[in-house]
């Protein structure tokens, strides 16, 4: 039954090159969840508006970034404008596909981040003299990032995760692609892909161990 | 502009695909509700004996679920296990859904003011009839939106397994694309279909919902 040898020697071997693709892994993820919070902020924003047509596009991009898989998203991104004639790189869609997923599920974390900051607040921001967007800047985002911080991490792990699919689309030089582009040329599936779980696993704990640094840093008041 | 060679057989084959998808949701969930539930329950009764069982499941949650599908692919052939890439995604799906139900499950049962179940137990009833008529009822009421969130997601994930070579909906489409190269109309109504299995779903689990409040 077995009679499969391990050469987990040639896969060594591939570490820096699968190190390297880690760090664009990471670096995408990172990306896409820079972009990610600020577009929802906006769309958080956006659904609280009175503006119909504003909130109308606000949920509309909630409920389709959380209703369908994310590879179709990036899908979509890749061959959809491709048929438009606007040719993108695998990694620009795939970029702007975990962006689009981010985006949604921030948001709907945001807004119940919001339901926690009493209205009352910005009401006496408003009568102190703050502008609105003051009043948002200065006093309903800060204590809102620190409600949705948990789940702010989660879903940077999430976005770590997502990265992987760039693979479907070809892109080859993040940490999966890599290992996938070994994996043809050698066919030694499980002990690359071994190793490209545990880098994985690694960046998620790291991704963890940081924020918890950092929340006790910050929250300690 | 708006002449298309899909017909109508496309989309029955999209249907097809979408059939396999909530076949491998089903099997996933059923997998993963069983063996979820088991150590979610341990995890919460006897919490230090299991903290290795967290440490591992932790693992499948960390892991990207693509890698995870190559490497139990690759697994199954190196120990020649012979059953099919329609198994093997069932059971790494419903691994992966066992490892988020059991934080799902431990959050309920730990949910459970622990004074409530001493009360119970002081009025004579046994530690499982304790479980049984206690802590289950009040667990199953604040597990459930959790549980159904994670069908929803599965069945996105399932998207997933055309790359160990299952045909469900997102590969269907794939093909048809490849033969009428029209991937914008094509994708939107794979996209159309994803939408609507998930708000079916999501609106069966909210009227399920409503119902036990009813009862409260």
């Amino acid at each position: 039954m077995f009679d499969y040898t391990f050469h987990w020697r040639q896969a060594f071997k591939a570490l820096p090159d699968m190190l390297a693709g880690a760090w664009v892994t990471f670096e995408t993820a990172a990306l896409s969840m820079i972009f990610g919070v600020l577009i929802a902020l906006a769309l958080t924003v956006m659904r609280e508006l009175k503006n119909p047509l504003a909130r109308g596009f606000a949920n509309t991009w909630v409920s389709i970034a959380r209703n369908t898989p994310s590879l179709f998203q990036i899908y979509i991104l890749y061959f959809g404008l491709g048929s438009m004639g606007w040719h993108v790189s695998s990694w620009v869609a795939l970029l702007a596909g975990i962006t689009f997923n981010n985006a949604g599920y921030l948001a709907e974390n945001f807004r119940g981040g919001l339901k926690a900051v009493p209205g009352t607040q910005v009401r006496a921001a408003r009568s102190l003299g703050m502008s609105a967007f003051q009043a948002y800047r200065m006093i309903v985002v800060p204590q809102l990032l620190r409600i949705v911080f948990y789940p702010l991490t989660n879903q940077m792990v999430w976005a770590v995760l997502m990265t992987s699919l760039g693979v479907i689309v070809g892109l080859n030089n993040d940490l999966t692609g890599v290992t996938q582009d070994y994996n043809v040329k050698t066919f030694r599936t499980f002990e690359f892909f071994a190793i490209a779980a545990l880098l994985y696993y690694l960046i998620a704990k790291a991704i963890v161990a940081v924020a918890r640094l950092l929340a006790w840093r910050l929250f300690r008041y | 502009m708006f002449d298309t060679s899909f017909t109508w057989n496309d989309f029955l084959y999209l249907l097809d695909g979408a059939w396999v998808t909530l076949q491998l949701t089903f099997w996933a969930i059923l997998l993963g509700s069983f063996a979820g539930l088991l150590c979610g329950l341990l995890r919460a009764l006897l919490p230090r004996a299991t903290l290795p069982l967290a440490w591992v499941l932790d693992v499948f949650r960390s892991v990207p679920l693509l890698i995870q599908f190559v490497l139990f692919n690759s697994f199954k052939s190196i120990a020649g296990i012979d059953i099919s890439a329609f198994a093997v995604g069932c059971i790494v799906l419903g691994i992966y859904a066992a490892a988020y139900f059991t934080e799902i499950v431990r959050s309920g049962v730990l949910s459970v003011p622990f004074t409530l179940r001493r009360a119970s137990r002081s009025l004579g009833l046994s530690y499982l009839q304790d479980l049984r008529y206690i802590v289950l009822p009040m667990a199953t009421r604040v597990a459930f939106p959790g549980w159904l969130n994670l069908v929803l997601s599965v069945m996105k994930d399932t998207a997933l397994v055309m790359w160990i070579g299952i045909v469900e909906l997102l590969r269907a489409s794939q093909t048809i694309v490849t033969r009428i190269q029209e991937p914008l109309l094509v994708l939107c109504i794979a996209g159309l279909i994803y939408y609507v299995m998930s708000l079916v779903v999501a609106q069966l689990g909210a009227r399920l919902e409503k119902r036990w409040q009813e009862n409260d």
